[in-house]
Protein backbone atom coordinates (compact mmCIF):
# COMPACT_ATOMS: atom_id res chain seq x y z
CA UNK A 1 0.00 0.00 0.00
CA UNK A 2 1.32 3.44 -1.15
CA UNK A 3 2.56 5.52 1.97
CA UNK A 4 -0.58 7.64 3.34
CA UNK A 5 -0.32 11.81 2.88
CA UNK A 6 0.18 13.66 6.15
CA UNK A 7 -1.33 17.18 6.63
CA UNK A 8 0.61 19.65 8.27
CA UNK A 9 -1.01 19.00 11.19
CA UNK A 10 -0.62 15.56 11.57
CA UNK A 11 2.09 15.59 14.71
CA UNK A 12 -0.91 17.82 16.76
CA UNK A 13 -3.04 14.64 16.18
CA UNK A 14 -0.56 12.10 17.43
CA UNK A 15 -0.01 14.09 20.63
CA UNK A 16 -3.43 14.64 21.18
CA UNK A 17 -3.50 10.48 20.56
CA UNK A 18 -5.87 10.43 17.58
CA UNK A 19 -7.42 7.17 15.99
CA UNK A 20 -5.72 7.42 12.68
CA UNK A 21 -7.72 6.40 9.40
CA UNK A 22 -6.88 6.25 6.26
CA UNK A 23 -9.07 8.60 4.30
CA UNK A 24 -8.91 8.87 0.78
CA UNK A 25 -5.09 8.51 0.93
CA UNK A 26 -4.84 10.51 3.69
CA UNK A 27 -3.39 10.11 7.14
CA UNK A 28 -6.41 11.94 9.49
CA UNK A 29 -7.78 11.77 12.73
CA UNK A 30 -11.34 9.72 12.92
CA UNK A 31 -11.88 10.57 16.63
CA UNK A 32 -9.67 11.90 20.01
CA UNK A 33 -11.08 9.62 22.30
CA UNK A 34 -14.82 9.85 21.83
CA UNK A 35 -16.92 10.52 18.70
CA UNK A 36 -19.74 11.45 20.72
CA UNK A 37 -18.61 14.26 22.42
CA UNK A 38 -16.81 15.71 19.83
CA UNK A 39 -19.69 15.94 18.36
CA UNK A 40 -21.63 17.62 20.96
CA UNK A 41 -19.05 19.82 21.60
CA UNK A 42 -19.58 21.57 17.82
CA UNK A 43 -23.34 21.60 18.66
CA UNK A 44 -23.12 23.35 22.27
CA UNK A 45 -19.37 24.95 22.00
CA UNK A 46 -16.30 24.90 19.75
CA UNK A 47 -14.94 21.94 18.02
CA UNK A 48 -12.31 22.16 15.11
CA UNK A 49 -11.38 19.86 12.45
CA UNK A 50 -8.16 19.33 10.36
CA UNK A 51 -8.93 19.49 6.94
CA UNK A 52 -6.22 20.43 5.44
CA UNK A 53 -6.73 17.33 2.88
CA UNK A 54 -9.43 19.24 1.02
CA UNK A 55 -7.07 20.78 -2.06
CA UNK A 56 -7.87 24.48 -2.73
CA UNK A 57 -7.37 25.44 -6.65
CA UNK A 58 -7.28 28.91 -7.75
CA UNK A 59 -7.98 29.99 -10.39
CA UNK A 60 -6.10 33.50 -11.80
CA UNK A 61 -6.38 35.64 -14.95
CA UNK A 62 -8.64 37.15 -17.56
CA UNK A 63 -12.16 35.38 -17.94
CA UNK A 64 -12.10 32.98 -14.90
CA UNK A 65 -15.75 33.89 -14.27
CA UNK A 66 -16.80 32.86 -17.83
CA UNK A 67 -14.62 29.66 -17.76
CA UNK A 68 -16.72 28.80 -14.17
CA UNK A 69 -19.89 29.85 -15.83
CA UNK A 70 -19.36 26.79 -18.16
CA UNK A 71 -17.70 24.70 -15.37
CA UNK A 72 -20.41 24.77 -12.44
CA UNK A 73 -24.20 23.75 -11.83
CA UNK A 74 -24.52 26.32 -10.10
CA UNK A 75 -24.40 30.45 -11.39
CA UNK A 76 -21.07 32.60 -10.47
CA UNK A 77 -22.81 35.44 -11.48
CA UNK A 78 -24.37 35.22 -8.20
CA UNK A 79 -21.06 36.14 -6.73
CA UNK A 80 -21.17 40.04 -6.92
CA UNK A 81 -18.61 41.05 -4.05
CA UNK A 82 -15.38 40.26 -2.97
CA UNK A 83 -15.25 37.42 -0.34
CA UNK A 84 -18.85 35.46 -1.50
CA UNK A 85 -18.68 31.61 -1.72
CA UNK A 86 -21.10 30.12 -3.41
CA UNK A 87 -21.69 25.83 -3.02
CA UNK A 88 -21.65 23.85 -6.32
CA UNK A 89 -21.63 20.63 -7.79
CA UNK A 90 -19.22 20.18 -11.04
CA UNK A 91 -21.18 17.70 -13.73
CA UNK A 92 -20.01 15.89 -16.79
CA UNK A 93 -21.68 15.75 -20.18
CA UNK A 94 -23.85 13.28 -18.90
CA UNK A 95 -25.12 15.48 -15.89
CA UNK A 96 -23.73 12.95 -12.94
CA UNK A 97 -21.29 14.96 -10.40
CA UNK A 98 -17.86 14.65 -10.74
CA UNK A 99 -17.51 16.87 -7.12
CA UNK A 100 -19.32 19.26 -5.17
CA UNK A 101 -16.91 22.16 -4.29
CA UNK A 102 -17.00 25.72 -2.75
CA UNK A 103 -16.04 28.45 -4.93
CA UNK A 104 -15.10 31.71 -3.55
CA UNK A 105 -14.96 35.21 -5.70
CA UNK A 106 -12.29 37.01 -4.47
CA UNK A 107 -11.65 39.62 -7.73
CA UNK A 108 -12.55 39.46 -11.18
CA UNK A 109 -9.02 37.70 -11.84
CA UNK A 110 -9.16 35.07 -8.93
CA UNK A 111 -11.38 32.88 -8.21
CA UNK A 112 -10.86 29.79 -5.48
CA UNK A 113 -12.22 26.19 -5.39
CA UNK A 114 -12.20 23.79 -2.49
CA UNK A 115 -12.46 19.87 -3.66
CA UNK A 116 -12.91 16.85 -2.35
CA UNK A 117 -9.20 15.09 -0.99
CA UNK A 118 -10.82 11.94 -2.75
CA UNK A 119 -11.77 13.47 -5.75
CA UNK A 120 -8.99 16.11 -6.23
CA UNK A 121 -6.85 14.17 -9.00
CA UNK A 122 -9.63 13.69 -11.38
CA UNK A 123 -11.31 17.12 -10.60
CA UNK A 124 -7.91 19.08 -11.58
CA UNK A 125 -7.34 16.67 -14.88
CA UNK A 126 -10.96 17.60 -15.77
CA UNK A 127 -10.39 21.51 -15.14
CA UNK A 128 -7.14 21.53 -17.07
CA UNK A 129 -8.92 19.88 -20.18
CA UNK A 130 -11.50 22.25 -20.04
CA UNK A 131 -9.36 25.39 -19.35
CA UNK A 132 -7.25 24.35 -22.46
CA UNK A 133 -10.26 23.79 -24.54
CA UNK A 134 -12.00 27.32 -22.94
CA UNK A 135 -9.61 29.60 -21.50
CA UNK A 136 -5.93 28.59 -22.29
CA UNK A 137 -4.61 31.79 -20.73
CA UNK A 138 -6.41 31.20 -17.43
CA UNK A 139 -4.27 29.60 -14.45
CA UNK A 140 -5.22 26.01 -12.71
CA UNK A 141 -2.81 26.99 -9.37
CA UNK A 142 -3.37 23.66 -7.12
CA UNK A 143 -2.68 25.33 -3.46
CA UNK A 144 -1.03 22.12 -1.23
CA UNK A 145 0.89 24.94 0.71
CA UNK A 146 -1.98 25.55 2.54
CA UNK A 147 -3.53 23.82 5.50
CA UNK A 148 -7.27 24.20 6.43
CA UNK A 149 -8.87 24.48 10.13
CA UNK A 150 -12.30 24.65 10.39
CA UNK A 151 -13.33 26.24 13.53
CA UNK A 152 -17.26 25.17 14.10
CA UNK A 153 -20.18 25.87 17.07
CA UNK A 154 -21.50 28.87 18.92
CA UNK A 155 -18.44 29.43 20.40
CA UNK A 156 -16.58 29.40 17.49
CA UNK A 157 -15.92 33.01 16.88
CA UNK A 158 -14.83 33.74 20.39
CA UNK A 159 -12.64 31.42 21.20
CA UNK A 160 -11.53 32.81 17.85
CA UNK A 161 -11.26 36.03 18.78
CA UNK A 162 -9.10 34.87 21.77
CA UNK A 163 -6.78 32.48 19.59
CA UNK A 164 -6.30 35.09 16.99
CA UNK A 165 -7.28 38.42 18.08
CA UNK A 166 -6.09 39.95 15.01
CA UNK A 167 -8.53 37.96 12.78
CA UNK A 168 -11.84 39.69 14.58
CA UNK A 169 -11.97 42.71 13.02
CA UNK A 170 -12.42 41.38 9.46
CA UNK A 171 -13.91 38.19 10.35
CA UNK A 172 -16.25 39.25 12.70
CA UNK A 173 -18.42 41.20 10.51
CA UNK A 174 -18.78 38.30 7.94
CA UNK A 175 -22.07 37.07 7.13
CA UNK A 176 -22.44 33.60 6.15
CA UNK A 177 -21.15 32.65 2.79
CA UNK A 178 -18.46 35.11 2.58
CA UNK A 179 -14.72 34.81 2.68
CA UNK A 180 -12.26 38.07 3.69
CA UNK A 181 -8.15 37.61 3.54
CA UNK A 182 -6.60 38.13 6.99
CA UNK A 183 -3.18 39.05 5.69
CA UNK A 184 -2.09 35.06 4.09
CA UNK A 185 -5.00 33.60 5.72
CA UNK A 186 -8.55 33.16 4.16
CA UNK A 187 -11.19 32.83 6.57
CA UNK A 188 -14.57 32.26 5.52
CA UNK A 189 -18.13 31.60 7.55
CA UNK A 190 -18.62 28.30 6.06
CA UNK A 191 -18.44 25.08 7.38
CA UNK A 192 -19.89 21.38 6.90
CA UNK A 193 -21.26 21.05 10.47
CA UNK A 194 -24.85 22.85 10.33
CA UNK A 195 -23.35 25.67 13.63
CA UNK A 196 -21.88 29.13 13.04
CA UNK A 197 -18.10 29.24 12.46
CA UNK A 198 -15.39 29.28 10.19
CA UNK A 199 -13.13 27.20 7.68
CA UNK A 200 -9.18 29.18 7.81
CA UNK A 201 -6.90 28.62 4.91
CA UNK A 202 -3.38 29.73 5.48
CA UNK A 203 -0.03 28.48 5.10
CA UNK A 204 1.35 25.24 6.37
CA UNK A 205 3.97 26.46 8.30
CA UNK A 206 2.36 28.31 11.20
CA UNK A 207 -0.65 26.00 10.70
CA UNK A 208 0.41 24.19 13.92
CA UNK A 209 1.05 26.85 15.98
CA UNK A 210 -2.68 28.43 15.10
CA UNK A 211 -4.17 24.63 15.97
CA UNK A 212 -2.04 24.60 19.37
CA UNK A 213 -3.51 28.17 20.10
CA UNK A 214 -6.90 27.46 19.43
CA UNK A 215 -6.81 24.65 21.43
CA UNK A 216 -5.38 26.60 24.71
CA UNK A 217 -8.50 28.75 24.03
CA UNK A 218 -10.67 25.69 24.65
CA UNK A 219 -11.73 24.55 20.91
CA UNK A 220 -11.69 20.76 21.19
CA UNK A 221 -10.05 18.57 18.04
CA UNK A 222 -12.52 16.74 16.33
CA UNK A 223 -12.37 13.56 14.00
CA UNK A 224 -13.89 12.11 10.90
CA UNK A 225 -16.18 10.87 12.81
CA UNK A 226 -17.45 13.55 14.29
CA UNK A 227 -17.74 15.91 11.27
CA UNK A 228 -19.56 12.63 9.27
CA UNK A 229 -22.55 13.06 11.90
CA UNK A 230 -22.61 16.78 12.06
CA UNK A 231 -22.77 16.63 8.03
CA UNK A 232 -25.37 14.70 8.07
CA UNK A 233 -27.47 15.89 11.05
CA UNK A 234 -27.27 19.09 8.74
CA UNK A 235 -28.72 17.67 6.25
CA UNK A 236 -25.61 18.15 3.69
CA UNK A 237 -24.43 15.51 1.32
CA UNK A 238 -21.15 13.61 1.44
CA UNK A 239 -19.20 12.91 -1.70
CA UNK A 240 -19.25 9.36 -3.17
CA UNK A 241 -21.64 8.46 -0.39
CA UNK A 242 -24.89 10.33 -1.52
CA UNK A 243 -23.88 11.38 -5.06
CA UNK A 244 -21.44 10.30 -7.35
CA UNK A 245 -20.86 10.34 -11.51
CA UNK A 246 -23.82 8.12 -11.89
CA UNK A 247 -26.39 10.35 -10.08
CA UNK A 248 -27.20 13.63 -11.49
CA UNK A 249 -27.73 16.71 -8.95
CA UNK A 250 -31.58 16.30 -8.82
CA UNK A 251 -31.75 12.58 -7.95
CA UNK A 252 -28.76 13.67 -4.39
CA UNK A 253 -31.45 16.16 -3.37
CA UNK A 254 -29.16 19.19 -4.51
CA UNK A 255 -31.04 20.53 -7.35
CA UNK A 256 -31.40 23.81 -5.58
CA UNK A 257 -27.70 24.45 -6.69
CA UNK A 258 -28.80 24.06 -10.28
CA UNK A 259 -29.14 27.40 -11.99
CA UNK A 260 -30.73 26.37 -14.78
CA UNK A 261 -32.39 29.84 -15.62
CA UNK A 262 -31.43 31.73 -18.48
CA UNK A 263 -29.65 30.47 -21.39
CA UNK A 264 -25.92 29.81 -19.34
CA UNK A 265 -24.87 26.47 -21.13
CA UNK A 266 -22.94 24.36 -18.53
CA UNK A 267 -21.24 21.33 -18.72
CA UNK A 268 -23.86 18.78 -18.08
CA UNK A 269 -26.95 20.89 -18.51
CA UNK A 270 -28.73 19.57 -21.42
CA UNK A 271 -28.48 16.09 -19.69
CA UNK A 272 -29.93 17.47 -16.82
CA UNK A 273 -32.86 19.00 -19.20
CA UNK A 274 -33.36 15.24 -21.19
CA UNK A 275 -32.89 12.96 -18.25
CA UNK A 276 -36.07 11.69 -16.27
CA UNK A 277 -36.11 12.45 -12.70
CA UNK A 278 -36.97 8.93 -11.82
CA UNK A 279 -35.07 9.18 -8.18
CA UNK A 280 -35.12 11.44 -5.54
CA UNK A 281 -32.56 12.04 -2.08
CA UNK A 282 -34.98 12.17 1.27
CA UNK A 283 -34.55 11.78 5.01
CA UNK A 284 -35.29 8.97 6.75
CA UNK A 285 -35.74 8.96 10.49
CA UNK A 286 -35.98 5.25 12.18
CA UNK A 287 -38.56 5.20 14.48
CA UNK A 288 -37.78 1.66 16.05
CA UNK A 289 -34.33 1.01 17.91
CA UNK A 290 -31.71 0.45 15.62
CA UNK A 291 -28.72 2.17 13.54
CA UNK A 292 -29.49 3.11 9.90
CA UNK A 293 -26.22 2.17 8.13
CA UNK A 294 -25.71 3.21 3.62
CA UNK A 295 -26.68 0.42 1.35
CA UNK A 296 -29.71 -0.86 3.60
CA UNK A 297 -32.33 -1.40 1.66
CA UNK A 298 -35.73 0.79 2.06
CA UNK A 299 -39.25 -0.16 0.61
CA UNK A 300 -41.39 2.36 0.06
CA UNK A 301 -45.27 2.11 -1.26
CA UNK A 302 -43.73 3.56 -4.71
CA UNK A 303 -40.96 1.12 -5.12
CA UNK A 304 -37.75 0.42 -3.86
CA UNK A 305 -34.89 3.11 -2.63
CA UNK A 306 -31.69 2.20 -0.65
CA UNK A 307 -29.87 4.06 1.85
CA UNK A 308 -27.06 6.54 0.98
CA UNK A 309 -25.87 7.51 4.69
CA UNK A 310 -26.85 6.69 8.05
CA UNK A 311 -26.14 6.65 11.30
CA UNK A 312 -26.43 7.51 14.46
CA UNK A 313 -27.02 11.59 15.51
CA UNK A 314 -25.98 12.71 18.73
CA UNK A 315 -28.40 15.64 18.76
CA UNK A 316 -31.74 13.33 17.93
CA UNK A 317 -30.40 10.22 20.19
CA UNK A 318 -31.89 8.51 16.89
CA UNK A 319 -30.57 7.20 14.29
CA UNK A 320 -30.86 9.16 10.70
CA UNK A 321 -30.16 8.74 7.09
CA UNK A 322 -30.31 9.72 3.40
CA UNK A 323 -31.94 7.35 1.11
CA UNK A 324 -32.40 7.78 -2.44
CA UNK A 325 -35.90 6.07 -3.54
CA UNK A 326 -38.55 6.81 -6.10
CA UNK A 327 -39.52 10.41 -6.99
CA UNK A 328 -42.64 10.78 -5.06
CA UNK A 329 -41.82 9.52 -2.26
CA UNK A 330 -42.29 12.79 0.46
CA UNK A 331 -41.45 14.18 4.60
CA UNK A 332 -44.75 12.69 6.05
CA UNK A 333 -44.59 9.16 4.32
CA UNK A 334 -43.79 5.86 6.28
CA UNK A 335 -41.08 3.62 4.76
CA UNK A 336 -39.52 0.27 5.81
CA UNK A 337 -35.75 -0.46 6.06
CA UNK A 338 -34.26 -3.52 6.10
CA UNK A 339 -31.53 -4.43 8.48
CA UNK A 340 -30.47 -7.94 9.65
CA UNK A 341 -33.33 -9.39 7.91
CA UNK A 342 -36.27 -7.57 9.78
CA UNK A 343 -37.89 -4.90 8.53
CA UNK A 344 -38.11 -1.77 10.97
CA UNK A 345 -40.57 1.57 10.17
CA UNK A 346 -38.94 4.90 9.49
CA UNK A 347 -40.29 8.57 8.96
CA UNK A 348 -39.59 10.36 5.58
CA UNK A 349 -38.89 13.63 7.26
CA UNK A 350 -37.26 16.84 5.26
CA UNK A 351 -33.09 17.23 6.21
CA UNK A 352 -31.85 19.03 7.94
CA UNK A 353 -32.06 17.26 11.02
CA UNK A 354 -30.56 19.22 13.31
CA UNK A 355 -29.31 23.00 13.21
CA UNK A 356 -27.83 25.57 15.82
CA UNK A 357 -27.74 23.30 18.23
CA UNK A 358 -30.58 22.15 17.96
CA UNK A 359 -33.27 18.29 16.90
CA UNK A 360 -35.44 19.74 14.04
CA UNK A 361 -37.03 16.55 13.02
CA UNK B 1 -2.87 0.59 27.32
CA UNK B 2 -4.67 -2.99 28.10
CA UNK B 3 -7.41 -3.62 30.26
CA UNK B 4 -7.75 -7.36 30.65
CA UNK B 5 -8.80 -8.37 34.05
CA UNK B 6 -7.53 -11.66 35.20
CA UNK B 7 -10.23 -13.69 36.35
CA UNK B 8 -12.11 -13.27 33.05
CA UNK B 9 -11.70 -16.04 30.11
CA UNK B 10 -11.83 -14.68 26.59
CA UNK B 11 -12.75 -15.46 23.02
CA UNK B 12 -10.91 -14.39 19.76
CA UNK B 13 -14.38 -12.72 18.82
CA UNK B 14 -13.61 -10.40 21.62
CA UNK B 15 -16.01 -11.88 24.28
CA UNK B 16 -15.34 -12.12 27.87
CA UNK B 17 -17.06 -14.80 30.07
CA UNK B 18 -17.02 -14.79 34.16
CA UNK B 19 -18.59 -18.07 35.92
CA UNK B 20 -20.45 -16.91 38.36
CA UNK B 21 -20.81 -18.46 42.14
CA UNK B 22 -24.19 -20.09 40.67
CA UNK B 23 -22.77 -21.64 37.43
CA UNK B 24 -24.24 -19.23 34.89
CA UNK B 25 -21.87 -17.57 32.75
CA UNK B 26 -22.29 -13.74 32.44
CA UNK B 27 -20.89 -12.51 28.64
CA UNK B 28 -19.45 -9.12 27.72
CA UNK B 29 -17.53 -7.22 25.09
CA UNK B 30 -13.40 -6.27 26.15
CA UNK B 31 -12.24 -3.13 26.72
CA UNK B 32 -10.42 -3.74 23.93
CA UNK B 33 -13.46 -4.38 21.13
CA UNK B 34 -15.28 -1.32 22.78
CA UNK B 35 -11.95 0.37 21.89
CA UNK B 36 -12.04 -0.54 17.97
CA UNK B 37 -15.63 -0.28 18.04
CA UNK B 38 -16.05 3.79 19.14
CA UNK B 39 -19.12 5.00 21.05
CA UNK B 40 -21.41 2.49 21.56
CA UNK B 41 -25.07 3.57 20.23
CA UNK B 42 -27.33 -0.25 19.84
CA UNK B 43 -27.05 -3.09 21.50
CA UNK B 44 -29.92 -6.03 21.13
CA UNK B 45 -29.21 -8.77 23.53
CA UNK B 46 -30.60 -12.08 22.98
CA UNK B 47 -34.10 -12.93 24.66
CA UNK B 48 -33.89 -14.93 28.15
CA UNK B 49 -34.77 -18.67 27.50
CA UNK B 50 -33.08 -18.91 23.89
CA UNK B 51 -30.68 -21.74 23.47
CA UNK B 52 -27.13 -20.82 22.16
CA UNK B 53 -24.32 -23.19 20.43
CA UNK B 54 -20.81 -22.52 20.91
CA UNK B 55 -19.80 -19.59 18.92
CA UNK B 56 -23.29 -18.69 17.30
CA UNK B 57 -24.14 -14.80 16.42
CA UNK B 58 -26.81 -13.98 19.11
CA UNK B 59 -26.45 -10.22 19.79
CA UNK B 60 -25.00 -6.95 18.12
CA UNK B 61 -23.18 -3.97 19.33
CA UNK B 62 -23.51 -1.07 16.91
CA UNK B 63 -21.06 1.87 17.38
CA UNK B 64 -21.20 5.68 15.77
CA UNK B 65 -18.60 3.56 13.10
CA UNK B 66 -20.05 -0.01 12.80
CA UNK B 67 -22.46 -3.11 13.19
CA UNK B 68 -20.72 -6.06 14.85
CA UNK B 69 -22.20 -9.34 15.74
CA UNK B 70 -21.71 -11.05 19.31
CA UNK B 71 -20.89 -14.90 19.38
CA UNK B 72 -22.06 -16.84 22.45
CA UNK B 73 -18.38 -17.96 23.92
CA UNK B 74 -19.95 -20.59 25.18
CA UNK B 75 -23.01 -23.00 24.98
CA UNK B 76 -26.20 -23.21 27.01
CA UNK B 77 -29.75 -21.07 27.70
CA UNK B 78 -29.49 -17.42 28.01
CA UNK B 79 -30.83 -16.65 31.75
CA UNK B 80 -30.54 -13.29 31.92
CA UNK B 81 -30.20 -10.51 29.25
CA UNK B 82 -29.23 -6.37 30.59
CA UNK B 83 -31.46 -4.15 29.58
CA UNK B 84 -29.66 -1.56 30.93
CA UNK B 85 -27.15 -1.53 28.33
CA UNK B 86 -29.82 -1.78 25.84
CA UNK B 87 -30.70 1.27 26.96
CA UNK B 88 -27.69 3.09 27.35
CA UNK B 89 -25.31 1.23 25.32
CA UNK B 90 -22.57 3.96 26.28
CA UNK B 91 -21.79 2.48 29.52
CA UNK B 92 -20.14 0.10 27.91
CA UNK B 93 -17.35 2.55 26.74
CA UNK B 94 -17.13 3.50 30.25
CA UNK B 95 -16.49 -0.26 31.64
CA UNK B 96 -16.69 -2.73 29.66
CA UNK B 97 -16.66 -5.68 32.35
CA UNK B 98 -19.16 -4.03 34.46
CA UNK B 99 -21.47 -3.64 31.37
CA UNK B 100 -22.58 -6.99 31.06
CA UNK B 101 -24.49 -8.48 28.14
CA UNK B 102 -26.41 -11.42 28.84
CA UNK B 103 -25.89 -14.66 31.17
CA UNK B 104 -26.02 -18.36 30.37
CA UNK B 105 -26.41 -21.36 31.82
CA UNK B 106 -23.61 -23.57 30.49
CA UNK B 107 -24.47 -26.68 29.22
CA UNK B 108 -21.18 -27.78 30.32
CA UNK B 109 -18.75 -25.39 32.33
CA UNK B 110 -15.77 -26.90 31.70
CA UNK B 111 -16.22 -25.31 27.89
CA UNK B 112 -14.31 -22.28 29.53
CA UNK B 113 -11.25 -24.18 29.67
CA UNK B 114 -11.63 -24.03 25.43
CA UNK B 115 -11.47 -19.66 25.91
CA UNK B 116 -8.34 -17.84 26.26
CA UNK B 117 -7.22 -16.35 29.66
CA UNK B 118 -5.89 -13.60 30.08
CA UNK B 119 -1.96 -13.86 29.30
CA UNK B 120 -3.21 -15.37 26.23
CA UNK B 121 -5.69 -12.69 25.19
CA UNK B 122 -3.10 -10.23 25.99
CA UNK B 123 -0.78 -11.70 23.14
CA UNK B 124 -3.76 -12.71 20.80
CA UNK B 125 -4.72 -8.68 20.93
CA UNK B 126 -1.28 -7.74 20.76
CA UNK B 127 -0.32 -9.88 17.52
CA UNK B 128 -3.41 -8.57 16.13
CA UNK B 129 -2.58 -5.08 16.46
CA UNK B 130 1.00 -5.40 15.59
Amino acid sequence: MAELKQTPLNARHREAHARLVDFSGWEMPLHYGSQVEEHHAVRTDAGMFDVSHMLPVDLRGEGARAFLARLLANDVDKLKTSGHALYSCMLHEGGGVIDDLIVYFLHESWFRLVLNAGCADKDLAWIETWRDRLAPELQVLPRRDLAMIAVQGPQAPARLWQAMPGTRELAEPLKPFNAVAVGEMLVARTGYTGEDGFEIMLPAKPAPYFWQALLEAGVRPCGLGARDTLRLEAGMNLYGQDMDESTTPFESGLGWTVALAGERDFIGRDALLRLPRARDLVGLKLLERGVLRAHQPVFTHLGEGEITSGGFAPTLNASIAFARVPAGVAPGDTVEVEIRARRLKAAVVKPPFARHGRALV
Amino acid sequence: MSNIPADLRYAKSHEWARLEADGSVTVGITHHAQELLGDMVFVENPTVGRRLAAGEECAVVESVKAASDVYAPIAGEVVASNAEVERAPEIINHDAYAAWMFRVKPDDAAELDNLMDADAYRAFVDAETH
